[in-house]
């Protein structure tokens, strides 16, 4: 029990040490503090894997009851179970090497020691939302990485730019984080408790599949899930969120953060399992959001943004395998898509680092030479985000578009859109691997990455090449998905042909140059739908106009109190009423003795009438 | 003797007459010494009635109104006058429209 | 007897206060301080020594009051001096307290003329709002709700800012107007007893019960709800209130916000509710709405500020907007939320004040558009300002979120649109806490500006008021005990809401 505890406690404890002594500590020590306590947590989490996988039995502890009003009891309780544990292990695991891939990249830094605190405190939140045993503490972890979220894309606060992309990230996912919310209280008034195995266990009980409870309430989780794994519609905060430190990205944007949805939906999933309404909104979601923003990867020209609406891509692979059951899957492809996104966001970071903080793919080039490690990793990363066949991207991908497959009636279009996904994916990865890395080099880096990026680096190249032969505990978490063997063996094969007919069209085009896309490009009907995904859709501009310009309109409009409008005309009535008042006092004589008698005459004239 | 020789109603529409003569001319005059003046019509007027009803009913009441209102028309009139002049010398005028300082 | 010297402790502190003006330049300070401090001491070790059984929650009902105190005062209309302290009155009078010595110290050095006056009139305002948490005499009541006005008016318009005399004359007008209305409600309900019991009396507990014919029950009831949501305020009774902020002296915002605005709260939950229970009823969703639109009308026009303060007062509005909605859904945890949100706000907002009197003390500006950048010259107070920021827009872990969630939480049972509404509230907590943050904090900082961070008084201040916040959000567990008794005894006082309350919520009743 202690053992738990400790696991989200010492990033917590180290991030409260730091952001106290941040004026006062040495980067060494701020430093050993930061990585420092990922790393222990990690082993903490390694041995409480290792006991998991020879005992198997869930672990749960309760450190004290946090609110006790009349049945609503939340605890600071936990549950580990397999699901957990693989969460855990990639959150402490991938985030310990970031960390130490952060004391190279932010050496220079000023705000050296609050970014540590910042990135500690995140991964303490991150830890109570995988472990927490009920809802309310899974929202408290959820709301903690939003928040850190928002602090490490606005690191860099004098730029107002990264405090905008920062209140943005903040702002959308807080819409879907207040969907949750009513979800939560749906969950909570109609069946009696936020602890999530009861909660699945009464709603089992209490509602029927396909009800409009069960629905209803999926759906509102839904949303939350939408807004923080930057699915559709509410996915426009990603790119954006680029504009904090590479190993944010890495971490946050990439790796862990982002993929909170998938988690929350793979948690509790035996409620979805009862609507199967928005499980279908999850495939559909899932797809559209692949082909969308793998279209916008396609355009970009910024490194980071690049790998941001790929993250958004591959998420929506996620959500595929969640909204078609396969939830194993859905965690299979989330722990491999941390391995290797985590790695491509590293090395774009290790990149820039070397290149003078440029992001524009162009101005770069004829870096295979130069950065070895760096291209190495790339390659790899690449290759996994591709899905080429025997990396871990392609065992996980491949078992999703089964999965998707398998289902009737709808199953092979999302298979279809998925297929499509893979085949850009395979475009886009490798039109940066080959723009950024082969050709003229454009400009010099002007340093080679040292020990504490190279290490993060081949440890990941190692994961990114050959996670997908990891075993996960996940057996007793989900249901036993569909098996898959009496699949045709021609699906099978165009799932491993289209990567590399992806690979083979980018080297055509990127590359050797034989297969020229300029007519296509260049026509003006190429050109706009470069710039229509370049601004990704153009979602931006309509969530501008449809939501942002009211709102701020509504605020202008009512600056100045419009309530205020009504008390004001009392005030004027009276100061009007005054007015007319005064005049009749003018300090005429005659004026008062005239009135006085007139007033005389009309009182006499109403008593004469009340006495006839 | 004894009673009233004229008609009360008489004397009743006199009194009446001088009262509004009076109150016309304390409404229309500007002087503050008409004024006064009319402000002693309206009061004799009021008497001249009280004088009227005490003979008719042949009660002492009349009467002593009637003292009663020459006292205050004295003493009113005695305020009065003090205030005339003293107006005289703050504005060099008796003409109360042009004396008015209350500005509204 | 232990009550009447806790407030005559106060009162007499604060004259003290006054003629130390003679002493020397500091002398009234220290007096309020220790004034305050003593006040503090005195309460807690006369609760330790009174109620060891009230804090065990098994104890029956009916030794709800920890201590309770009655005397003649003016018998022939029944009038008397009747204090008495249960957990709610307990949990609010410290938070009187602590909150004056937050105010004192905000006053530090702000307050450079007629030092003895102004700490004199905060005493006096602390005395009267403690007052109004302990009487329980309706005419004392309405005598305490009336002291700690003047005071109050007197640290607008005399320390205020550039337009004081028109903020401190709309406070005054507005209060003074819906006072006047409850004064008019509480003697036709002592008349209205009267009929029935034969004999006048302002007690509560002799009224709580009376019967009005629904007509006169409803008006009556109207004339304490507007007293009360006007002090709250909700809203569109709110417009004094961002005036009132702007214009006060820091220690006078941190009082109108961290305590005052809670007297409001205090008397809906205490006197409007358990009073009136059908008429509240009936009344329920017209408050519930207005809270929903404070909630939200708070939000937009917080974004829509430049002014500092005139932000904070309208997220002010905002969360206030929150505990109107959770009085009248009154059931256990949404009236826990209330509760909550009183405490956590008054603590969360005196913070915030505190950081925009400090900037205007360095600044002499409340104008956020002239800030920009202050993180880089003083990270302490940013740190500082972040923390309270996020704690106003609901981060979970911290006090404000137990209470908001809480409260709406308890809502939903009972209605769920409106709590969908007031749930938007959150959205637009972010947005304008992020934005203050941003426009005061982040952006380019100007290269010539000499500007402090906070010293070692400041900060203890603020970690004070930080640990607060955390442990209310982390282990809020003894406040809710502390109100919860109370709850209970409130809630058998009005079964008839709770009965239609209970048909709302089947769903939870069932578990």
């Amino acid at each position: 029990m202690n053992s738990l505890s400790l696991i989200p406690a010492l990033p917590l404890v180290s991030a409260v040490l730091l952001m106290i002594g941040s004026a006062r500590l040495s980067k060494r020590v701020v430093a050993i503090f930061g990585v420092g306590s990922v790393g222990l947590s990690a082993l903490i989490v390694a041995s409480v894997a290792q006991d998991f996988l020879t005992t198997g039995e869930v672990q749960t502890a309760t450190l004290w009851a946090w609110i006790s009003v009349a049945n609503f009891t939340p605890g600071i309780a936990f549950y580990i179970d397999g699901l957990t544990v693989v969460m855990m292990s990639v959150i402490t695991g991938v985030g310990f090497l970031i960390h130490l891939y952060s004391v190279e990249f932010m050496e220079s830094d000023e705000s050296f020691a609050r970014y540590f605190s910042y990135m500690n405190l995140f991964v303490a939140a991150m830890l109570l939302l995988v472990m927490a045993d009920n809802l309310l503490l899974l929202y408290l972890g959820w709301e903690g990485v939003g928040v850190c979220s928002y602090l490490l894309v606005g690191f860099w606060y004098r730029d107002p730019n990264n405090g905008a992309a920062a209140r943005k990230a903040f702002v959308v996912t807080r819409i879907g984080d207040t969907a949750m919310a009513l979800g939560l209280f749906l969950l909570f008034t109609e069946l009696g408790t936020l602890q999530i195995q009861p909660l699945m266990a009464a709603a089992n009980v209490q509602w029927s599949g396909g009800g409009t409870l069960p629905v209803l309430a999926t759906a509102l989780l839904l949303g939350g899930a939408v807004g923080k794994s930057a699915q559709l519609p509410l996915h426009t905060w990603l790119p954006d969120a680029m504009a904090g430190p590479t190993p944010v990205s890495a971490l946050i944007h990439a790796a862990t953060m982002v993929t909170a949805g998938v988690y929350l939906i793979a948690r509790t999933h035996e409620l979805f399992l009862l609507a199967p309404a928005t499980m279908q909104a999850i495939a559909w979601l899932g797809v559209a959001t692949v082909l969308l923003a793998a279209f916008a990867a396609l355009a970009q020209n910024d490194i980071k943004r690049i790998l941001a609406y790929s993250t958004i891509s591959q998420i929506g692979y996620m959500f595929l395998a969640l909204g078609v059951g396969a939830f194993s899957a859905g965690i299979f492809h989330l722990m491999t898509h941390a391995f290797f996104k985590a790695l491509l966001f590293l090395g774009a970071g290790a990149v820039i680092h070397c290149l003078h903080h440029e992001h524009n793919i162009f101005k770069m080039g004829g870096l295979r030479t130069r950065l070895p490690v760096v291209f190495a990793s790339f390659l790899i990363g690449s290759a996994a985000l591709a899905a080429l066949p025997f990396t871990s991207g392609f065992y996980s991908k491949d078992s999703i578009l089964l999965a998707a497959w398998a289902l009737p009636d709808i199953g092979p279009i999302l298979w279809a859109g998925g297929l499509l996904g893979a085949l850009i994916t395979a475009i886009y990865s490798f039109r940066l691997v080959f723009i950024v890395f082969f050709g003229e080099a454009n400009t010099e880096p002007d340093k080679q990455v040292g020990w504490k990026i190279a290490v993060p680096l081949m440890v990941l190249c190692v994961l990114a090449a050959f996670g997908g032969w990891i075993g996960q505990p996940l057996s007793e978490v989900f249901p036993a998905t569909a098996d898959f063997h009496n699949v045709a063996h021609s699906v099978e094969y165009i799932g491993i042909a289209i990567p590399l007919i992806g690979l083979l069209i980018a080297y055509l085009v990127f590359l050797g140059g034989q297969l020229s896309v300029s007519k296509l490009t260049d026509s003006s009907l190429g050109k706009a739908l470069q710039n229509f995904w370049r601004d990704g859709w153009r979602l931006d501009a309509l969530y501008h106009n449809l939501l942002v310009r009211p709102f701020t309109g509504l605020a202008r409009l009512c600056r100045n109190e419009p309530v205020d409008i009504f008390y004001n005309s009392i005030v004027s009535f009276l100061r009007w009423s005054h007015r007319g008042l005064v005049s009749l006092q003018t300090g005429e004589l005659r004026w008062y003795a005239t009135t006085m008698v007139f007033g005389l005459l009309l009182l006499v004239a109403i008593m004469l009438r009340n006495a006839s | 003797m004894g009673g009233l020789q004229v008609p009360l109603e008489h004397v009743q529409v006199l009194a009446a007459l001088l009262f509004s003569c009076g109150l016309l001319g304390l409404m229309l005059r500007r002087n503050i010494i008409f004024m006064l003046m009319s402000l002693e019509v309206m009061l004799n007027s009021a008497a001249l009635a009280f004088v009227a009803a005490g003979a008719k009913w042949a009660e002492a009441d009349g009467q002593v109104i009637f003292l009663l209102i020459l006292s205050v028309a004295a003493a009113e009139i005695s305020v009065g006058l003090g205030l005339v002049l003293q107006i005289q010398r703050r504005f060099k005028t008796l003409d109360m429209d042009s004396a008015n300082r209350l500005r509204g | 007897m232990s009550l009447a010297i806790l407030i005559g402790i106060l009162l007499v502190g604060g004259l003290l206060a006054l003629l130390a003006d003679r002493w020397g330049d500091g002398t009234p300070r220290w007096v309020s301080l220790v004034t305050i401090g003593v006040a503090l001491v005195y309460l807690l070790t006369t609760v330790a020594d009174t109620a060891p059984e009230y804090f065990n929650t098994t104890a029956a009902i009916g030794s709800d009051w920890i201590t309770y105190l009655k005397l003649d005062w003016i018998p022939r209309f029944g009038i008397s001096f009747e204090l008495a302290m249960d957990g709610l009155s307990l949990l609010l009078v410290i938070l009187t307290l602590l909150l004056g010595l937050i105010a004192v110290s905000s006053s530090w050095s702000e307050i450079d003329f007629k030092q003895g006056l102004f700490q004199a009139n905060l005493l006096w305002t602390l005395a009267g709002v403690t007052g109004v948490f302990l009487a329980m005499d309706l005419f004392l009541f309405f005598l305490f709700w009336e002291v700690m006005l003047i005071p109050m008016y007197l640290l607008i318009a005399i320390w205020g800012h550039e337009n004081k005399a028109y903020a401190a004359m709309k406070f005054f007008i507005f209060t003074q107007f819906s006072g006047l209305l409850m004064l008019l409600s509480i003697v036709v309900l002592a008349w209205q007893a009267s009929l029935t019991n034969g004999s006048y009396s302002y007690s509560y507990f002799d009224l709580l019960g009376t019967t009005l014919n629904s007509n006169l029950e409803f008006w009556v009831m109207l004339g304490f709800f507007l007293a009360f949501t006007v002090k709250l305020p909700g809203f569109p009774f709110h417009t004094w209130l961002p005036d009132a902020h702007t214009q006060a002296p820091t220690a006078g915002s941190v009082l109108l916000a961290g305590i005052l605005l809670k007297t409001g709260a205090y008397g809906l939950l205490r006197f409007a509710i358990p009073l009136f229970p059908e008429a509240s009823m009936n009344f329920a969703p017209i408050a519930m709405s207005l809270g929903a639109a404070g909630v939200i009308y708070g939000a937009v026009l917080a974004f829509a500020q430049t002014d500092f303060k005139r932000l904070v007062a309208y997220s002010s509005v905002s969360h206030m907007g929150f505990v109107l909605l959770g009085l009248y859904a009154w059931n256990n945890i949404a009236l826990q939320g209330a509760i909550m949100q009183m405490v956590a706000h008054g603590v969360s907002t005196a913070a915030l004040f505190m950081m925009a009197g400090a900037i205007q003390h360095r600044l002499h500006t409340r104008d956020m558009r002239r800030m920009g950048g202050l993180w880089h010259d003083a990270p302490r107070m940013g740190a500082c300002a972040l923390f309270f920021a996020v704690a106003s827009l609901g981060l979970p872990g911290l006090g404000n979120f137990v209470a908001e969630f809480l409260v709406l939480l308890g809502l939903f049972a009972v209605n769920p649109w409106i709590t969908a509404i007031a749930a938007l509230g959150m959205i637009g907590a972010a947005i304008y806490a992020l934005w203050m943050m941003q426009l005061a904090f982040q952006g380019k900082p100007e290269e010539l500006r000499e500007f402090g961070d906070f010293g070692s008084r400041e900060m203890a201040t603020m970690a004070t008021m930080m640990i607060i916040l955390v442990c209310l959000g982390m282990y809020p567990q003894p406040v809710l005990d502390l109100a919860q008794p109370v709850l209970d005894s409130l809630q058998k006082l009005t079964p008839n809401i709770e009965a239609v309350v209970a048909l709302t919520q089947v769903g939870v009743m069932d578990q």
